[in-house]
């Protein structure tokens, strides 16, 4: 039987039931309003339900009493015994309807026009129903009689003969009785099979109770894995038998319980074969929908939750994948477009996966769009794998729609997606081929009420990592093959030829001494642990078992603490934390990706650091190698020398339909010849320029040590990188040779002009960058080497209007000097403007909270310049 | 954290008739009452676990048959020095807004029931912190009795979040 009528048998049976009580109270309380409220609703669900499931018979019947009962409701007729005698009729009748409906899965041939039409005549007024009152035999007799008389022998006869063949036998006499004696056969016929069948077969329970249930299961179950432990070992413990009795009575009773609770997966995909026709119709698309595995089961809390995602990944298959008709033909598909739901069990998770035959993810389009919407720089997107492109459709506020439709294209979707996925301990995976498609892979436990955790040991405390997102436990000692190493007080692990990045447990829940230092040589374990595509080892002093718990939520003053999803309590009685690896990895490196362990990035981005640069290393002549920091690059690109043309003598390709200047890195080395030619490409708003080099060779990320030591115009000096000398090269140089205005342009607020600027960098590198940058944007500006030597000068009396300082230094650091100047009767309005490598909001608060005025990051030259003369102004102002 | 001041005795929970009765507890020097109603169970001394990274007004939490309860120090909100005894004290078990908390204090005196006409609004002149947790005051013959506004004082997670 069909699940949806099921249900409205078992409904409207217990409805029914109680009607029937309600309407004889009413009679004795005819003015309770909200008894009849009660009634009318009933009987008005039951209309509304049966014109839902096509239920015509029912439906006419359901109707006219509730526009009997309406009228009642409303005042315009009194509750009389004729009144109810009526409506209870027309219940015996749909309890009538509902009994055939229950054996045939169809309504019985026939109508009621007698009882409707008696209803009808009621429903119309005082006068039908006085008179009915009267004699309520005749009114059953009288004008009713007629249609009773003359119409149903018709309907017996033409459904006799268009429906009784294909009738179940069984049906028939339970029809035609009903049919020959009218309505009083109805209640009958019910009396007669006795209590609906379906209705007392199944007993509808509070999900409350099942709730309740489920928690004293998993508590039983707890307690039984508390015992265990103490019998665990011992082989003659009496209680050895009996335990075993009881853990497998417990497991049983588990799994019946959570059973209660399970749900066919197909009821969240019910609304997707009419979304996906909408859809179609509405993109002129043509998309058939496959769906595999509905009747996979999993927890109805978890359905809840995957619904409204699993919802928004088909559309976006539909809207975003699947191309129109003509253009899949172009492509050598079918017309037809193929969206596939598959789901099924493995290992206690449950697997969805939706696939389409789309065209798949531009991961040119999206890096488009990440920097349009400014979520990640050129030069960030330049360095990213595949991977951790695709990663950024998950971020906040990211659509590739190139227009907004009403399907989707707004930017509010994949984030939540992945939002609600991950609160219920699930994972997402994409994977995508250009031309072929796509395939989104949810991974989610069976049920949130019981989930498998490793109990690690840190500090002292214990604490409980999901087994979902272990991945791999390695064992570190100083005499081991694996050992942690340290990248400027970053640890990190050779892990199969990857720099695995670490973060120290310790040091994020500020266990101990608070130390920041790890300890390398004592033996310590790494829980390694993915986030989407991200690895990251946690740092843990000990593992122990791995548990079942039941998660209980933190307080909700504990809920602010990303790194928690819960607390549980163990076999042992203690309370133990849930970890929540999203929030390590995100309070670890505040930027979710930078690091990333199947991409080959992995040597190049571990956690950045202020003193590790991000380098682009390349060859140009035949001296050393020479190297960039990557964000400064817009691009890297690949000219056909041939593509060259000269505008006023110089050497320029169109690019992105603009002419963009090519120098060579060495100079006068001619660029013209056969074959490509390697470009390093830098923007500034709408200007870029082109510098010419030989070979790309490597990104690096390496501490900056830069030796002074300009041996030839346009490098700032040597380095080691990579175990080589390298040059690094002085872009400043390179970009006034393109545009001699470059730096000029946008920063000409000549009120800059004889402001003394302090600038305070321990790195050279950032210090000669930026100090012709604020020369030319007319500052006067005075250099100091570390915090100490500003606090120096500024002691001495030199006099700045405006300082701009580097926060994590040696000696002094930028917090200090900040809380220094404020705390300087002289200093104390001086603005000041922190540079940094960080721009997160903490960073940004402690800053304010140091007493900067502004805080920016290192590379953001515009809003560097922009912070400059805003603080100056305020200043000037307050002045 | 400087809201609207304290409310009156409507707001103490548990007022019935013309006396309300208080659950007596010792946190310092101050005696203070908490509606008798709120208050679910009284713990002797017992352990709690520590809570890494979290707010200070958190003691720890604990497992009170199978149910995990929040230990609060009530210390910590009243800008009092913490006592060094953290890992075992007495607490109060309040339920409040289906969750348990356990408020820590230094000892636990009688049920008192006491008339409404010895009830009064909190001094003026009141330190904020404890205006903030404080729901008026009791005039006793020997004492004075602070009520405590148990809903305010476990509000602080929120408040900061604002």
């Amino acid at each position: 039987m069909d699940d949806l009528l099921r249900e409205f048998l078992a409904e409207t049976a217990e409805n029914i039931a109680v009607l029937d009580v309600d309407l004889v109270k009413l009679e004795k309380n005819p003015n309770d309003p909200n008894l009849l409220s009660e009634i009318f609703r009933v009987v008005h669900t039951v209309k509304g339900t049966c014109g839902f499931l096509d239920l015509p018979r029912l439906e006419a019947v359901a109707h006219a009493s509730e526009e009997v009962l309406g009228k009642i409701r409303d005042g315009d007729l009194s509750v009389t015994e004729e009144a109810v005698t009526l409506i209870l009729e027309s219940i015996d009748c749909i309890k009538g309807i509902l009994a055939t409906l229950e054996q045939i899965e169809a309504e019985p041939p026939g109508d009621d026009n007698d009882l409707i039409g008696r209803l009808g005549i009621f429903a119309q007024g005082g006068a039908a129903a006085s008179e009915g009152t009267d004699d309520d035999k005749a009114a059953e007799a009288e004008p009713p009689e007629d249609i009773a008389a003359t119409e149903p022998p018709d309907d017996v006869a033409e459904a006799g003969a268009n429906e009784a063949p294909q009738q179940a036998p069984a049906a028939s006499p339970a029809a035609s009785g009903k049919r020959a004696t009218g309505q009083a056969a109805a209640p009958a016929a019910v009396e007669a099979t006795g209590e609906s069948k379906i209705a007392s077969q199944n007993i509808r329970v509070g999900v409350d109770l099942l709730e309740h249930l489920m928690t004293m299961v998993s508590e039983l179950v707890l307690t039984r894995n508390q015992l265990l432990q103490m019998v665990r070992g011992q082989t003659d413990n009496e209680f050895a038998a009996p335990l075993q009795r009881l853990s497998h009575v417990t497991t049983e009773l588990q799994e019946g319980v959570m059973k209660t609770r399970m749900q066919p997966i197909g009821n969240a995909w019910a609304n997707l074969p009419r979304l996906i026709r909408d859809l179609s119709l509405d993109l002129g698309k043509k998309v058939e929908l496959r769906m595999i595995g509905a009747e996979t089961e999993l927890d109805r809390q978890v359905l809840e939750l995957i619904k409204d995602p699993l919802t928004h990944m088909v559309r976006n298959s539909v809207d975003h994948g699947i191309e129109l008709p003509e253009v899949r033909k172009r492509a050598g598909k079918r017309a037809t477009g193929k969206v596939v739901l598959n789901a099924y069990h493995e290992g206690g998770h449950i697997i969805i996966e939706i696939g389409d035959d789309g065209r798949g993810i531009d991961l040119e389009e999206i890096k488009k769009k990440a920097i349009e919407n400014g979520m990640a720089s050129a030069a960030e997107v330049e360095a990213m794998s595949d991977q951790q492109a695709l990663q950024l459709i998950f971020k906040p506020g990211f659509s590739t729609a190139t227009e907004v439709t009403n399907v989707s294209g707004r930017g509010v979707g994949m984030d939540v997606v992945k939002t609600n996925v991950e609160k219920i301990g699930g994972t997402i995976e994409l994977k995508s081929s250009t031309g072929e498609g796509m395939t989104s892979i949810i991974k989610i436990p069976l049920t949130l009420a019981i989930v498998s955790v490793l109990i690690v040991e840190c500090g002292g405390e214990r604490f409980a990592i999901p087994q979902i997102s272990v991945v791999e436990l390695v064992r570190v000692s100083a005499h081991s093959e694996h050992t942690i190493e340290m990248i400027n007080n970053t640890p990190v692990l050779r892990l199969r030829d990857r720099l695995l990045p670490l973060v120290s447990l310790s040091q994020i829940l500020k266990l101990g001494n608070g130390d920041a230092t790890v300890s390398t040589d004592d033996d310590t374990f790494i829980v390694v642990s993915q986030v989407g595509a991200q690895s990251f080892g946690i740092i843990v002093d000990k593992v122990f078992d791995t548990e079942e718990i039941v998660v209980k939520p933190v307080a909700p003053m504990l809920r602010d603490i990303g790194v928690f999803s819960g607390n549980t309590i163990l076999g042992d009685g203690s309370i133990v934390m849930i970890l929540d690896p999203n929030g390590i990895a995100a309070t670890a490196t505040h930027t979710s990706m930078t690091s990333d362990s199947q991409a080959e990035t992995a040597t190049k981005s571990v956690a950045q650091s202020d003193d590790s640069t991000v380098l682009l290393l390349f060859r140009a002549g035949t001296g050393a190698p020479n190297a960039v920091p990557l964000a400064l690059v817009a691009r890297l690109e690949e000219f056909d020398r041939k593509a060259i043309e000269y505008s006023t003598g110089q050497p320029v390709v169109q690019y992105r339909g603009r002419l963009m200047p090519l120098i060579p890195v060495e100079n006068g080395k001619p660029l013209e010849g056969e074959g490509k030619m390697p470009v390093v490409v830098f923007s500034d708003h709408d200007r870029s320029m082109g510098l010419v080099v030989d070979e790309i060779v490597d990104i690096v990320e390496e501490r900056l040590d830069i030796e002074l030591s300009a041996s030839r115009p346009g490098t700032l000096g040597s380095a080691v990188i990579a175990g080589n000398a390298t040059d690094i090269i002085d872009t400043g140089h390179y970009l006034t040779q393109a545009f001699s205005d470059w730096f000029k342009h946008g920063a000409g607020a000549g009120g800059n002009r004889d402001k003394r600027l302090l600038l305070v960098e321990d790195s050279p590198f950032f210090r000669n960058m930026l100090a012709p940058l604020l020369s030319a944007a007319g500052y006067d500006v005075t250099l100091a080497e570390s915090g100490d030597e500003a606090l120096k000068l500024l002691d001495s009396g030199d006099d700045f209007d405006i300082i701009v300082s580097d926060i994590e230094m040696p000696g002094t650091s930028g917090f200090d000097l900040a809380k220094a100047c404020r705390s300087d009767q002289r200093w104390k309005d001086t603005p000041i403007v922190a540079l940094s490598s960080h721009s997160s909001p903490e960073h940004l608060k402690r800053g304010r909270e140091a007493g900067f005025t502004d805080y920016v990051a290192k590379f953001d030259r515009d809003a560097l310049l922009a912070a400059l003369s805003q603080s100056l102004s305020i200043a000037g102002d307050a002045a | 954290m400087s809201e609207t001041p304290a409310v009156g005795p409507a707001a103490a929970e548990g007022a019935r008739g013309d006396h309300q009765e208080f659950v007596t507890v010792v946190i310092g020097d101050q005696l203070f009452g908490i509606p008798v109603l709120t208050v679910q169970d009284v713990l002797g001394q017992h352990q709690i676990a520590h809570i890494p990274i979290a707010p200070p007004e958190v003691a720890g939490s604990l497992n009170l048959r199978g149910r995990i309860v929040t230990a609060i120090d009530p210390r910590v909100r009243l800008g009092l020095p913490k006592r060094d005894t953290d890992g075992s004290r007495m607490g109060i078990v309040v339920e409040h807004n289906g969750e348990l908390y356990s408020l820590l204090i230094d000892s636990v005196g009688e049920v008192l029931s006491l008339p409404n006409d010895c009830y009064e609004r909190n001094p003026a002149t009141l330190d904020d912190r404890w205006r903030e947790i404080s729901a008026g005051v009791y005039r006793l013959e020997e004492r004075l009795m602070v009520v405590l506004d148990v809903a305010r004082l476990l509000d602080f997670g929120v408040a900061e979040a604002a």
